[in-house]
């Protein structure tokens, strides 16, 4: 049985979440105390992911860390149609790869200043959200050129990857913690895009299309 | 910026959850305009203190209900007293902390409203097409606190004790301008009540802190469990609570367009006006 180690209201918990759901696996879940009691800052905790970070995920006697390195692990096992996570398609996985550490700077940013704003993260909230605007410009610009190629997804196949999954939850939380989507039409276009994936489930603070 | 109207200066009000500041040690937070910051006084004291940052005077500090209350006038008033959280069968928690940028005033009227279930709280506190809120009574009561009644709502997933859909009876009551709680019955006891009070923290005219402290029985819940249902349905209300435009509660009963379902916001309003309670409110005009 696959176990993950989940806050509610965290957009990289989500994402684990959301792939699970589409893939049709299910899962148990461990609600972590992360507000107000910090348990992923707990001693035992810090066992489980020395980086005090959720999410965790265990498969069996595996278990894994970090969000965008769970995606890649669930959809390269268990995706039997080989879509989310296209192994062998070496520029598809490049391009992902790119992708997933992008995510990274969105959660460094949009998340941080949602986290600030809503459960009192101590951060310079006004720095984060003006950090967004940087990954922001360039998602919104590259999404508008794949449209133009008549793409609707991050990477080149005519499909969603985990790379969408990935980019996804904190660009749609962003408001949460100030930081406008009005400016990026193409980004609008394409969260609505991803709140239409069959399958496809919401979190709290995501509206459905 | 309106002055905080004396009601409010000079009543408690929770500031921080105590589970939230053991995990700081001190936290800095805002009240009604006022700069303050609790903290622990020394470790494992359970002793809080609280003050002002701007001219650093000691304010007044009580702990009840898992959280710190403090105020920054001359309380006249004990902290609302909740008989229902005394029972010994019941697991009691706060819900965790979570700041809103909309008045506290808007905060506390989407909580008395059944109307927006289906629609924000989609296959937990309502679904459709179980839409319509039947008729219900409102009261204020003699100890001048509002009182809504013979409330019914059917729910998918009413509480973290939940396994399935049913016919859930709710009352509400409005103890303070800020201050209001809900029983609902019980999924497993359902001749006995859950009770959720949400203590509101005014920080400015628009923006507040929503502290939620759960009273459930306890049928094998958990601290964890209770928390994540509460977070994730509070979660649901923040962003319709953020894109309302104004973010001020209008008291004007002409402001905005009532249903019949609205009966406890327009007598909360109503009540609200009477109070002489302007800020975080746009008064109705003279």
């Amino acid at each position: 049985m696959i176990r993950l180690y989940d806050y509610v209201l965290s957009g990289n918990c989500y994402k684990i979440r959301l792939l699970l759901s589409l893939l049709g696996l299910e899962w148990e879940t461990r609600w972590i105390d992360f507000h107000p009691k910090r348990e992923h800052k707990s001693e035992w905790f810090l066992g489980l992911n020395p980086l005090g970070q959720v999410p965790v995920l265990e498969d069996g006697d595996f278990r894994l860390r970090d969000a965008q390195a769970i995606l890649v692990y669930l959809a390269a096992k268990h995706d039997e149609r080989g879509r989310w996570y296209p192994a062998g398609d070496p520029r598809t996985l490049g391009e992902i790869a790119q992708w997933l550490a992008f995510a990274d700077g969105i959660t460094a940013t949009a998340s941080a200043a949602r986290l600030h704003d809503g459960i009192f993260f101590e951060l310079d909230a006004d720095r984060a959200r003006a950090g967004a605007n940087a990954p922001f410009r360039v998602l919104d610009e590259h999404l508008w050129f794949q449209e133009q190629e008549g793409r609707e997804w991050l990477c080149a196949p005519g499909h969603p990857t985990i790379a969408d999954l990935a980019c996804f939850p904190y660009v749609a939380l962003s408001e949460e913690g100030g930081v406008s989507r009005l400016p990026y039409p193409a980004i609008r276009r394409w969260t609505d895009r991803v709140k239409r994936i069959p399958g496809f489930i919401p979190m709290s603070g995501v509206l459905v299309a | 910026m309106a002055e905080p109207d004396p009601i409010l200066v000079n009543d408690w009000h929770a500031v921080v959850e105590l589970d939230f500041l053991a995990s700081r040690g001190s936290f800095e937070t805002v009240l009604l305009g006022v700069p303050i910051e609790i903290a622990e006084s020394g470790e494992g004291s359970g002793e809080v203190r609280v003050s002002r940052r701007d001219t650093h005077a000691p304010l007044p500090a009580r702990i009840r209900y898992g959280h710190v209350f403090t105020s920054i006038g001359q309380p006249n008033r004990d902290i609302v007293h909740f008989p229902e959280c005394h029972e010994a069968d019941r697991i009691h928690v706060t819900g965790g902390s979570i700041a809103v940028h909309v008045s506290g005033l808007r905060a506390v009227e989407n909580f008395l409203d059944m109307g927006h279930f289906p629609f924000v709280h989609t296959d937990y506190l309502g679904v459709e097409p179980h839409t319509e809120v039947e008729p219900y009574e409102v009261t204020v009561t003699e100890e001048d606190e509002i009182l809504a009644t013979k409330c019914r709502f059917f729910q998918p997933l009413a509480s973290p004790s939940a396994d399935g859909g049913m016919m859930v009876d709710y009352e509400y009551r409005v103890a303070r301008p800020y201050t209001v709680c809900l029983y609902k019955s019980n999924p497993i006891e359902p001749e006995r009540w859950d009770f959720i009070v949400l203590f509101v923290q005014p920080v400015s005219e628009e923006r507040c802190i929503a502290h939620p402290y759960l009273s459930y029985l306890a049928h094998n819940l958990d601290n964890e469990t209770n928390r994540w249902f509460m977070q994730l349905i509070f979660a649901q209300d923040k962003p319709i609570l953020e894109n309302q435009l104004p973010k001020r509660l209008p008291l004007d009963p002409r402001a905005e367009v009532p249903a019949r379902s609205d009966a406890s916001s327009l007598s909360y309003r109503r009540w609200l006006a009477a109070q002489g309670v302007t800020y975080g409110a746009i008064p109705a005009a003279a």
